[in-house]
């Protein structure tokens, strides 16, 4: 897997986390990285070793198994005055979390009338593909993506990875960031031109005319995999990277479904309720009198994602049915 | 009243009217939304802090302006004892737009920013970690601040409690935590709820300070304050008082009281802090008569002037739904 085509230095998506981890930590004295095995262990994924040496352990603050009491330390210390960034080590466990993110983060705003805003950044991994079972590989990130008051980004780049995070805690409102469990190996090639990035706007990662593949994170990559064997079989699809999940940029994904007609969403979240779904709802809302085909959807199975390769596999989008939704679409 | 062997408390004939008075002020203030309630001006769920009046009055005497305070939906009385205008506090429970949150939260949100009011936490236990949070902040960045937490026994049955009473003696964080032990969570008692009904040992057990208290006495608790904030903004970590008080009241205005005896309501209603507080200051000559009649004929007048206030306020117009949810962009 490659991170992007354009020339600029190779670096790991790991490393890209890092690097964007080390940069805010050196500028900002008001930010610290909390979380289960950040110092010591170096982070459940590796992305925060080394960082303890440099910062030491006020600024890399090893926390006990406390999900809603750290996340919760974490909006009280934004409130504050300080720049906490967050890590849960997978969404799975943010559950233990939900009340303080839903309840306390995104309420306090709206409850004080404007008094008190949290700028905290949460970051979390999420997705299916290590084998890891039904309690280590789910992707919630549209359930996060359902609550007003806080924003929810997945950088699926290399450069993503290593540039959101600073726009991130420029916020004045929570950030949650949603690091894909399979694109830490992953090697690009970073692009400087984009220091800094917005966290907004979703991005046309791949033109073309014929259909609209929209999706993001962990999928960008199959995504893109599936459109270069459209274009041996003579279908242009054109591939839209959303990084922001809330708020969507409906802007950009009208623009193009107006132009190529045609729409499939690929989304490793269960079909039902997913944020595939709300954004299927929101072409035909917007784009239904330009649509020469129902908006289809490649979703993960409705099945807690199971440990067997092949049965992980089975229940995740893949590319071939990738292709198969878009030539459907296509009608060819 | 109790014996004040703490040099700090001094029982002047000034500070004693004071105390009186600010009981006062809360129990004419909730006396008052019960009746507006029953009008149907102050709708959703009211909590009455009738009866507990002098645990937020004695608390707040050791806290100075730059202090922080974290209450529950029972917290009326802590906004006024901390120093919010009784007629934004009226306002917040009509919902209107001079309410100190806009009347976005009401009774159950009141938040503040200039006296550092945190809320207004509906979640039992929400506010633990909240309050652990402003604590690191004020320690990361070397203020000598406490953050003062108050909630129900209810919430000690909670995840959040125990995750929080682990981080902030962990890192010795200056917290006070105050656990207003009225004996039952909604209908539900403190025998049948816990393995352990001397709360404050639980905090023990987290090798915290921690004290019981008797919450109905008034000087009892401001002494107790007094000598617990002292420690904590002398470094050394968070205190626990467990103040052991009644709701005279039922739990909200939907509560038939089917789980508790007429009779021991009564012989609670017996140690009443106010009552308690007048009897002793008249027989030991802080109070005189006419002070009492003055007293009160003030805490009229204060509330009578709140209602006119909050009834003349205008309601939020409908423009501003949406106005509080994210921080707007800062002019550029
Ligand atoms: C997490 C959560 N569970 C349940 C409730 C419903 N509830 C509201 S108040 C309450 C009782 C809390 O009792 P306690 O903490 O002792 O405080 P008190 O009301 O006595 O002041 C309950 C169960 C809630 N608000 N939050």
């Amino acid at each position: 897997m490659s991170g992007t085509s354009a020339g600029g230095a190779e670096i790991t998506y790991r490393d890209a986390v890092r690097e964007a981890l080390r940069e805010v930590l050196q500028q900002d004295p008001r930010t610290f990285l909390m979380g289960e095995d950040v110092g010591r262990y170096g982070g459940c994924y590796a992305v925060s070793k080394g960082l303890l040496d440099e910062f030491g352990p006020e600024r890399i603050r090893d926390t006990p198994l406390s999900e809603a009491g750290f996340v919760g330390a974490g909006i009280g210390a934004a409130l504050g005055g300080m720049r906490p960034i967050v890590e849960v080590m997978t969404v799975n466990f943010s559950m233990l979390c939900l009340d303080q993110i839903l309840n306390t983060a995104a309420t306090i705003r709206h409850m004080s009338g404007g008094q008190f805003s949290v700028p905290l950044v949460i970051r979390m991994a999420t997705g299916a593909g290590r084998q890891l079972a039904a309690q280590h590989s789910h992707s919630l990130e549209n359930w996060y993506a359902h609550i007003p008051g806080i924003r929810v980004v997945a950088p699926a780049t290399v450069t993503d990875a290593r540039f959101m995070l600073r726009t991130a805690l420029l916020d004045p409102d929570p950030v949650l960031i949603f690091e894909h469990v399979m694109l830490y190996n992953m090697t690009g090639s970073l692009d400087p031109a984009a220091d800094p990035v917005d966290i907004d706007r979703a991005a046309v990662r791949r033109p073309g005319r014929d259909v609209t593949l929209i999706t993001y994170g962990g999928s960008l990559w199959k995504t893109l995999v599936a459109a270069t064997e459209l274009a041996g079989q003579g279908i242009e699809a054109e591939v839209i990277d959303l990084r922001s999940l809330r708020p969507l940029d409906d802007a950009t994904i009208t623009a193009s479904v107006r132009r190529t007609r045609r729409a499939v969403i690929v989304d490793e979240g269960w079909r039902s309720g997913s944020l595939a779904a709300e954004i299927s709802a929101r072409i035909v809302e917007q784009c239904f009198w330009s649509l020469d085909a129902p908006v289809g959807r490649v979703c993960s199975a409705e099945v807690p994602i199971p440990y067997p390769k092949h049965l992980e596999d089975a229940a995740l989008p893949q590319t071939p049915a990738i292709v198969a939704a878009a030539r459907s679409v296509v009608g060819r | 009243m109790s014996e004040t062997s703490d040099p700090k408390v001094h029982l002047t004939r000034s500070h004693v009217r004071a105390l009186y008075q600010e009981m006062l002020r809360i129990r004419r203030f909730e006396e008052k939304c019960a009746e507006l309630y029953t009008q149907e001006k102050i709708r959703g769920f009211l909590h009455l802090y009738i009866g507990e009046e002098a645990i937020a009055v004695g608390v707040m005497q050791a806290l100075q302006p730059l202090d922080a305070v974290v209450a529950t939906y029972r917290e009326h009385g802590h906004a006024l004892a901390r120093g919010i205008e009784m007629g934004r506090v009226m306002a917040e429970m009509l919902g209107r737009q001079d309410g100190c949150s806009r009347g976005h939260g009401g009774s159950m949100h009141i938040f503040d920013a200039a006296t550092r009011f945190y809320g207004g936490n509906a979640i039992v236990g929400g506010g633990l970690p909240l309050a652990v949070g402003l604590a690191l902040a004020d320690r990361m960045q070397g203020r000598p601040q406490v953050t003062v937490c108050f909630f129900g026994e209810g919430a000690v049955a909670e995840g959040e409690f125990h995750e929080s009473m682990n981080l902030a003696a962990l890192w010795q964080l200056p917290v006070l935590f105050v656990c207003e032990n009225n004996l039952y969570a909604m209908g539900t008692a403190l025998a049948i709820s816990e393995s352990e009904t001397d709360i404050h040992r639980k905090a023990e057990s987290y090798r915290m300070p921690a004290a019981a208290v008797d919450g109905m006495d008034v000087v009892a608790v401001e002494t107790a304050a007094r000598r617990a904030v002292e420690a904590i903004r002398g470094g050394a970590g968070p205190v626990f008082l467990e103040c052991r008080t009644y709701r005279f009241r039922a739990h909200s205005m939907f509560d038939a009281q089917l789980y508790r005896s007429k009779d021991e309501i009564e012989a609670w209603k017996a140690k009443c802090p106010i009552e308690h507080l007048r009897a002793w200051a008249l027989q030991a000559g802080s109070l005189h008569a006419e002070d009492l009649t003055a007293v009160e004929a003030d805490v009229l007048a204060e509330l009578d002037a709140a209602v006119a206030f909050a009834e003349a306020s205008p309601w939020e117009p409908v423009e501003r739904l949406l106005a509080d949810v994210m921080t707007p962009e800062a002019p550029s």
